[in-house]
């Protein structure tokens, strides 16, 4: 794509604009998932790699996509900087995907400890992509911490229930000035290539693919859905009208000068 | 027909003998179980008022097959949809709950099934539980791992894989001091990533030390939400004090304990009952501690085979299977483990509908790891075992068997910080 920008995320560039959970499924699958994906980063919990031997997530994982562990089990921000410097000792590069969860049922971000954890991070060197939930003064909290990348939900995550923020989200990529990742709850590709219309930069999915049928399948879907959207956005779309019909005479053909 | 527990050991001294057929037999002898013990803390908690309310305004026989097929089509499924799925008019609706539950499983967990081991440190018990191998009438070969006897089964369980060990204790703060245990998790955290205790229930100042010393997670089980049925249960002991047991799980979280697993053993009194009571229990203090991990375990008393009379509060597969599937469709976050009481069909059908968590490797006997694991002559005692288990799966035969039904075996997804 000529007029396309590449993702540029911590200073790193990457083609793809799908970023790959690698929960909730089994290991093996995860070599086909990322290269019917397309996917150049794949996200992992921490506490999920962190294991002996049997099996370690990590082995699975190929070569050359970046890893972007999350601090998932976080409960506030102490903790998940805890967890991030566990990623970091663990080989997992300088990546990070802040989660803070004070919630077991919803799985829901907390805001406020999430900007907190990110300033920290940010300072000692990390790339940090905070998840959050899609608030204007929040999101404008998180650049001023030194995100590089804001990540808001679409809706509960594990729901795919897609685009439920929807309206919030549009003002975070209205008016901020990082990469907004769309992240949690996306269910369904179109949901995905909506959200790329509306000018995401990338789109974050686990659920929607470890629940499919066929989940490489799933995911090669998910890769097109998201090209397409994205190509929809920089062609900028023609006028949708939201009420009502347009009339073929125009109001003001009375005007005379 | 009940299951008959009371057995006369003929070691007991006629004096001792005397008062356990007292304590059978005469209710007046008794102490008041709802009556707190010295040394035991009240907590100020309205969560037993709120469950016990539910509890006692459940009527299961007025649900219809119509407010059951209403509750498989909400999105989510208010206590009354709850109370309606644990209903026998849920019955002829199993498959429907089981597809229901499996879908929520999968938003929430996927396919993974993740796998720990039980170890027993102790057996000593000051209790007299009647259904319970570890009651302290019962002749036993009672014993108390020391700390290098507990190293070297930690060890052995280590080296099988495992990552994730639950410690317990009969109950006897005697024998096994609050002490004693978090020297043990200090240990566990040396081997394991993921510590978690089932032992007698303490207050919340030990919890937080327990806390302190590596565990992470408290089961309680409460045998029975039915305070009339538990008193002619548990007859002597701590365990007698049913609400000192029942804010078990708040102490624990108030105690800064990251976790905490829940259950009763159904059969013991009216199961669908004791299951919206477990349920309820995990339910408001979810609300009340939000940041909290829960989990429901499902132990049964297996009804009597060849029984002639059928007994409608019976709990076979079929009505387990219901109970698990209500639990996952009204709290689709919560874990929920099946024992190795359970069959081995029984726990590979019911990981890829409703169970997260399953146990392998499974001694209830005390420091006989080694000797089960390899076969090698045990050099030292053993203690007895609290049950015999049903599924008798070694870690590897488990992951393999996990791994070929198509789930991903998760061996740890925990970090203690």
């Amino acid at each position: 794509m000529s007029n396309d920008e590449l993702l540029v995320l911590g200073g790193k560039t990457f083609h793809s604009r799908f970023i790959l959970g690698s929960g909730k499924y089994s290991l093996s699958l995860i070599e086909a998932a990322v290269r019917d994906a397309g996917a150049e980063i794949i996200t992992l919990a921490v506490r999920r790699a962190n294991t002996k031997e049997h099996e370690n997530i990590l082995d699975y994982i190929p070569q050359g996509v970046t890893l972007l562990p999350n601090t998932s089990g976080a409960r506030n921000a102490e903790e998940a900087v805890r967890i991030a410097r566990l990623a970091r000792e663990l080989g997992c590069g300088d990546f990070v995907k802040v989660e803070i969860m004070r919630d077991s049922k919803y799985l829901l971000p907390d805001n406020a400890e999430t900007i907190k954890a990110t300033e920290q991070l940010a300072k000692e060197g990390f790339v940090v992509l905070p998840y959050m939930y899609p608030d204007l003064y929040a999101a404008r909290d998180l650049v001023n911490a030194g995100a590089s990348a804001v990540m808001p939900l679409a809706s509960p995550i594990g729901s795919n229930k897609g685009l439920a923020t929807k309206e919030f989200i549009q003002i975070l990529i209205d008016e901020i000035d990082l990469p907004i990742i769309v992240d949690a709850g996306i269910g369904r590709p179109s949901q995905a290539c909506e959200a790329m219309e509306m000018g995401a930069a990338a789109i974050m999915a686990n659920t929607a693919l470890a629940t499919a049928g066929d989940l490489p399948l799933m995911a090669s879907a998910f890769r097109l859905a998201i090209e397409a959207g994205r190509k929809a956005y920089l062609a900028k779309p023609g006028r949708v009208l939201t009420r009502g019909a347009s009339a073929s005479d125009p109001l003001t053909g009375f005007l005379r000068n | 027909m009940e299951n008959s527990f009371f057995v006369d050991s003929e070691k007991l001294s006629p004096a001792a003998l005397e008062k356990k057929h007292r304590l059978e037999n005469d209710p007046s002898f008794r102490t008041n179980h709802m009556e707190y013990m010295e040394g035991m803390e009240i907590i100020q908690s309205d969560i037993c008022d709120k469950v016990m309310q539910q509890v006692r305004s459940y009527d299961y026989a007025q649900y219809t097959a119509r407010d059951v097929v209403a509750a498989l089509e909400h999105e989510t499924c208010s206590i009354e949809d709850f109370k309606a799925l644990l209903s026998p008019a849920a019955e002829p609706y199993l498959e429907r709950m089981a597809q229901r539950a499996k879908a929520e499983t999968g938003k929430h967990f996927g396919n993974t099934v993740y796998l720990f081991t039980p170890l027993y440190i102790a057996n000593y018990c000051e209790n007299y539980c009647v259904y319970c191998g570890f009651n302290c009438y019962n002749d036993i070969r009672r014993m108390k791992l020391n700390m290098e006897q507990i190293d070297h089964e930690m060890k052995v369980i280590a080296d099988s894989g495992m990552e994730e060990i639950l410690m317990l204790t009969g109950e006897s703060r005697a024998k096994s001091s609050v002490e004693y245990i978090g020297e043990a998790c200090k240990l566990a955290r040396r081997y394991f990533r993921m510590v978690g205790l089932e032992i007698y229930p303490v207050n919340t100042d030990e919890y937080r030390y327990l806390h302190e010393c590596g565990a992470d997670y408290v089961t309680v089980f409460q045998e029975t939400y039915d305070t009339d049925k538990y008193e002619t249960l548990h007859l002597r002991g701590h365990k007698r004090v049913w609400p000192y047991r029942f804010d078990s799980q708040e102490r624990a979280l108030m105690g800064g304990m990251r976790g905490a697993g829940f259950s009763a053993l159904l059969g013991l009194s009216d199961f669908r009952k004791d299951a919206l009571a477990s349920a309820m229990h995990v339910y408001y203090l979810q609300r009340k501690y939000p940041h909290a991990e829960m989990s429901l375990s499902c132990p049964r008393l297996r009804p009597i085979i060849n029984n002639d009379k059928i007994n409608p509060l019976d709990v076979h597969e079929t009505q387990l299977c219901q109970v698990l599937c209500a639990y996952r469709i009204f709290l689709p976050f919560v874990g929920i483990t099946v024992s190795s009481r359970e069959s081995e069909s029984f726990r590979n059908g019911i990981v890829k509908i409703a169970a997260t968590k399953v146990s392998a490797g499974v001694s209830t006997g005390i420091g006989d790891h080694e000797s089960k694991y390899s076969g090698k002559e045990s050099d030292g005692a053993e203690g007895d075992e609290q049950f015999e288990i049903s599924d008798g799966r070694s870690f590897d035969k488990m992951y393999k068997d996990m791994s070929s039904e198509g789930l991903q075996p998760v061996l740890n997804d925990y970090l203690y910080v």
